[in-house]
């Protein structure tokens, strides 16, 4: 079963002398969202940035991050298969949004009729039916975050990491989008990491909760 | 692909620009420092001497020439900043940054030495705008003998800058504005009682001044060592210093050749002392514009002096219009005796006939242009790649490196150059101009993409790395499309900066491949008009169709995406 452990994880950023937040171990099981709170500028996305590969020049880290067994720490991003959502949905301006779910979609369904197939039933399960060839642009938020999502699970990621991914989003989008996400992570059972500073998230989460303080 | 790769990417970069851009220029100035003080063997020199700063200085007409030098530079450079300065007072809030960009665009694609040549047609005793006003007003049934063009003081030489320069420095000051927060600084001062002319000068000026300081000292460097609209325009005898020592250069007498070399360090020093004379009025500009600000004066009555800026503005841009439209009427011209406003004959034999030598020169323009921009664009992809995969952060001194031959002007290195590549037995020719070029086109290309290019939302690469694609495929698939408009713009630039090179055409090409910029310079010294406007009305046209066509591809191409048809990033 796939779990995601991050095992004694002390992050310093550029021209700091000491790490931001005490060094941090986590064991998040398969179907399992947690979700890490705390202040504004602990740290929360960088610690997302680290688990997924993407921390900028500078940063000095310690710590390693398992996936289902497998040590990733070195690997670069695009060979963890860690998904990852921001808070804005991130699709690629210049592809439709069939395309972006294509740009997505794991190698591993080769056949081009397959491939289609699978991203016409991922539009349909996010209430996109037949907006293969729309603009992005042209959707309204909760579309274009629930097509983010779709883009991110029809790679097939071990795990998934959602950086804030509700916070763009108001009232009753929010509430659906965040339901949404978390009946399709189920789903997939994989393990989630969520970093949010909204109590609801996590409630809405129904699962534990860690807090980051600085060091 | 991991860092360590990004950084060997980083550092062949590095090696093809060190290798390919400094070492020549630092090559080229060497050779040019040996010529001046006596050593050059090719001609049989090998003492070490002060003779030909002696003889530079000797020469007629070399101290008038560097006086002339410094003056048309310095204040041709001082004017366009002010008229622009003040146009852009006058513009903020009337004009928006895409209505002025659309008026002014046309005239950052034209080569200077085009512009030059249509202005000589229009200001001319027997130009355009004489012959519009005679007889009835002046007169004049016959040219008058009037020195406007080359005249001595250099003010037509300074008119042209003028011309191409004040749009120049009006685009890099719209696109430093949008790094300034101006429009709430403005709603804060003008709370506090400033006028609008006021906060603009005294507060948002001197932080957008700040960014664009690179273009002015660029402009600066490039008005005191043109070479081609000095001849077209600049006072004939003496010229200023650039025009007589490519003169001496090019002479058949090999005797003027350690003088030349000489008198081009001279033209390095007087661009380096130019600018430190500038740095120090900056300096002198800011203390007093401090201690304005500290007085506290209010004054919202002086829209009169930012009215009259852009009134000069508005001429120089509708000169230069008049300069493009009397190339285009000349071209087609059979008969246009004075003082007729129109041409009584039209003929577009001229553009019937490519073989007579237009032909051939556009060719090698656009081939040229065309290899040039390529490599060029594909260098700084690869430097701006290499620096986001080497995830370290921007080296500022190999930058500095890069806009090298922008500052250093080209008289200074390129006849060391010239001596380099004999010594190193290339001969001159076609791929000599291109490499010579590419030095010349790929800052420009670099400073026209980087802005973009760094802009771009690293999360979108992050987000296309998490879904497993590997760094090739984030570069082809995601990061160049949606940096389609800013990299063809850039690449736009480059060409017309390569269809505008003269000296380096010149140079390396050993006399033998003409272009339309080198052509078009050597008929406006009395040839047919008729002949010179079919060459300067290519020039101009050009690259005019490179800068649409990069505006309308991508347009063409995210014609169904909005999020891309917005201004570029």
């Amino acid at each position: 079963m796939n779990a995601l452990e991050l095992i004694d994880i002390s992050i310093t950023p550029p021209g700091a002398t000491a790490p931001l937040f005490p060094p941090v171990t986590l064991t998040i099981p398969a179907g399992e969202v947690l979700a890490v709170m705390g202040p504004s500028g602990v740290g929360k996305s960088t610690l997302i940035d680290f688990v997924g590969g993407h921390l900028g020049a500078g940063f000095r880290a310690s710590g390693r991050v398992v996936l289902d067994g497998r040590d990733v720490t070195q690997l670069v991003p695009e060979r963890r298969g860690i998904g990852i959502l921001f808070q804005d949905p991130m699709l690629f301006p210049h592809l439709s949004v069939g395309e972006n779910l294509a740009f997505g979609l794991t190698r591993r369904v080769a056949r081009r009729s397959e491939r289609r197939a699978r991203v016409e039933a991922a539009l349909a399960r996010a209430g996109l039916d037949g907006l293969y060839d729309r603009d992005p642009a042209t959707l309204s938020g909760g579309q274009r975050a629930r097509a983010a999502l779709m883009r991110s699970l029809l790679a097939e990621p071990g795990a998934l990491l959602l950086d804030e991914p509700f916070a763009g989003l108001d009232g009753e989008t929010r509430r659906d989008f965040r339901s949404f996400v978390f009946a399709h992570v189920k789903e997939h059972v994989i393990p989630v990491l969520m970093v949010t500073h909204d109590a609801d998230d996590a409630e809405a989460a129904g699962t534990r909760q860690v807090v980051l303080r600085h060091e | 692909m991991t860092r360590s790769d990004g950084r060997g990417l980083r550092a062949t970069v590095l090696a093809v620009v060190l290798a390919g851009l400094v070492l020549p220029i630092a090559a080229g100035l060497w050779h040019t420092v040996a010529a001046a003080f006596g050593h050059l063997p090719a001609i049989g020199k090998t003492e070490w001497s002060l003779e030909p700063w002696r003889q530079f200085l000797a020469l007629p007409g070399a101290w008038t020439s560097v006086k002339l030098t410094l003056w048309t530079g310095l204040a041709s450079t001082a004017l366009s900043l002010l008229v622009a300065v003040g146009a852009a007072t006058w513009c903020y809030g009337r004009l928006g940054p895409r209505a002025i960009g659309r008026l002014i665009a046309p005239f950052l694609a034209v080569p200077h030495a085009a512009l030059a040549i249509g202005l000589a047609f229009v200001i001319a005793p027997s130009g355009w705008i004489a012959r519009s006003v005679s007889p009835w007003a002046t007169g004049w049934s016959v040219p008058p003998d009037l020195a406007i063009v080359h005249d001595p003081l250099g003010l037509s030489l300074i008119l042209g800058l003028m011309v191409k320069e004040v749009p120049f420095l009006l685009l890099v000051m719209l696109a430093a504005m949008s790094q300034v927060p101006a429009a709430a600084q403005m709603r804060a001062c003008r709370a506090l009682g400033y006028g609008r002319s006021q906060v603009w000068l005294l507060i948002v000026f001197p932080q957008v001044y700040v960014q664009i300081r690179l273009a002015v000292y660029v402009v600066l460097s490039f008005a005191l060592s043109v070479v081609d609209v000095g001849l077209v325009l600049g006072p004939s005898n003496p010229p200023v210093l650039a025009v007589a020592l490519t003169r001496w250069f090019l002479a058949p007498d090999t005797k003027l050749i350690l003088p030349a070399s000489a008198a081009a360090i001279a033209q390095a020093l007087i661009v380096l002392f130019a600018i430190l004379i500038w740095r120090r009025g900056e300096v002198a500009v800011a203390h007093l514009g401090r201690a304005w600000i500290c007085r506290g004066t209010r004054s919202q009555t002086w829209t009169w002096s930012s009215s009259a800026a852009a009134v000069s503005a508005g001429c120089c841009l509708a000169l230069g219009m008049l300069a493009l439209i009397a190339l285009a009427l000349w071209s087609v011209t059979w008969r246009w005796s004075f003082p007729a406003a129109l041409p009584e004959m039209f003929s577009v034999g001229a553009w019937l006939r490519p073989g007579s030598g237009w032909g051939r020169a556009a060719l090698n323009t656009a081939v040229i242009g065309v290899l040039a921009t390529g490599l060029a664009t594909v260098l700084a992809v690869a430097w701006l790649e290499g620096e986001d995969r080497a995830g370290l952060p921007r080296a500022r001194w190999a930058e500095g490196l890069i806009y090298l031959p922008l500052i250093v002007p080209q008289v200074a290195f390129l006849y060391g150059l010239q001596v380099a590549f004999v010594w190193a037995g290339i001969a001159g020719g076609v791929a000599a101009v291109i490499w010579a070029q590419t030095l010349f086109v790929f800052p420009y290309v670099m400073l026209a993409l980087s802005r973009s290019w760094r802009a771009l939302d690293q999360r979108l690469v992050s987000s296309a790395a998490a879904l497993g694609a590997g760094p090739i495929r984030r570069l082809l698939a995601i990061k160049l499309p949606i940096l389609l408009r800013p990299l063809l713009t850039a690449a736009a630039v480059g060409f017309a900066v390569s269809v505008a090179q003269y000296l380096p055409t010149l140079f390396m090409g050993a006399g033998r491949v003409p272009t339309l910029t080198t052509e078009a310079v050597t008929l406006s010294s009395g040839s047919d008009r008729r002949v010179t406007a079919v060459y300067a009305t290519l020039q101009s046209a050009l690259p005019f169709l490179v800068y649409s066509a990069a505006l309308a591809v991508p347009a063409w191409a995210f014609r169904n995406r909005r999020g891309l048809t917005g201004d570029p990033a």
